[in-house]
């Protein structure tokens, strides 16, 4: 069959991309990007909702949410990341008005509340480890376990993402490139609270309701 | 937004750049964070204060403000709207909503009634087949 692949004449001129691309600026479409990236990690977030609203029943004979769960923690947990997200919001401002040094002290704010959140979820954890409501009690904390503890591992990568952006502002200023790195890790920082707002709603108000 | 980066230099005095819409002010960020302290603080009171004998009144009201505390986080934290990369982020935001609502209604939906139908214990009662 060595026939069927003979180029005919002409068509060693069609051009199947641009010879020549025109000038992107450098990162002009790492926002989008970054952004297309958030929205299929909503995705991934819409799949464990769904699998946590459909075993939220499915207790085994174990506690439910009811017994388990302690809202003012809650709340508590809830305030820390509200208060991270102002306070993120307050390093962009000041990023941008080209402060280094408040940068730095509003991110390093920031990265504290994120602690604080991650030790109060943490503790929340091995207490129900330790009262025997550990994953693998019943569907119904499997999926509560996957849906949180996936939340608290963006949280976590987060707080590494951003202990690494100040080093890099400390060290190399507020140029493009890092403004652009901060812009990106507000998106995923914001993009976390969103999230936690449905965990709040949905896992732990209306389970204790 | 990150060919923002260069000529944020004049947006020095930060009182009066209304036409930088990527970006958000100070007052933008404090009246998202007031909203959603309101808007969070709603849903915890009633439900921690048993404020509803009907727990389906309560459920709903805590279900809008979550809705409600959503948008106001796209807005004032996400500064989302509907010109930023021509509106291909718009797009991407409402496509993926769009997904998110068939995947939690449809998953719900089918697994009740899976459960309601398929479950041994409840074939006595349902016997109709």
């Amino acid at each position: 069959m060595g026939s069927s692949v003979q180029v005919p004449a002409g068509a060693s001129e069609r051009a199947f991309h641009l010879a020549e691309e025109h000038e992107h600026e450098a990162g002009s479409s790492t926002l989008l990007g970054f952004w297309l990236y958030l929205m299929s990690d909503c995705l991934i977030f819409a799949m464990l909702f769904a699998s946590y609203g459909v075993y939220s029943g499915s207790t085994a004979g174990g506690p439910d949410a009811k017994e388990l769960f302690d809202l003012p923690f809650v709340a508590l947990n809830t305030a820390m990341l509200l208060f991270s997200s102002i306070t993120y919001g307050f390093a962009m401002i000041a990023a941008e008005e080209g402060k280094k040094g408040a940068t730095l002290r509003w991110l390093a704010i920031t990265g504290v509340f994120g602690l604080c959140f991650l030790g109060i979820e943490l503790y929340e954890f091995s207490h129900l480890i330790h009262e025997g409501a550990g994953p693998q009690r019943s569907a119904f904390l499997s999926s509560f376990f996957t849906l949180v503890g996936t939340h608290g591992l963006h949280v976590t990568f987060g707080i590494v993402w951003l202990v690494t952006l100040m080093v890099q502002v400390a060290k190399f200023g507020l140029g493009a490139a890092n403004m652009r790195r901060l812009m990106c890790l507000s998106l995923f920082w914001h993009f976390l609270d969103v999230v936690w707002i449905g965990v709040f709603t949905f896992v732990y108000l209306l389970g204790v309701l | 937004m990150a060919g923002h980066a260069h000529h944020d230099a004049h947006a020095h005095g930060h009182g009066g750049h209304g036409d930088a819409p990527a970006h958000g002010s100070r007052r933008e960020y404090v009246i998202g964070f007031l909203l959603s302290v309101v808007l969070t603080a709603i849903p915890f009171a009633l439900v921690m204060t048993n404020a509803f004998a009907d727990s389906r009144i309560t459920a709903g009201i805590v279900m809008l403000c979550a809705i409600v505390q959503i948008v106001v986080h796209m807005i004032y934290f996400l500064h989302m709207n509907t010109k930023s990369e021509n509106g291909w982020t718009l797009m991407a935001l409402i496509f993926t909503a769009i997904l998110v609502v068939i995947v939690l209604s449809g998953s719900l939906w089918v697994m009740y009634h899976m459960n309601l139908n398929m479950m041994p214990q409840m074939s006595g009662e349902m016997s109709t087949m």
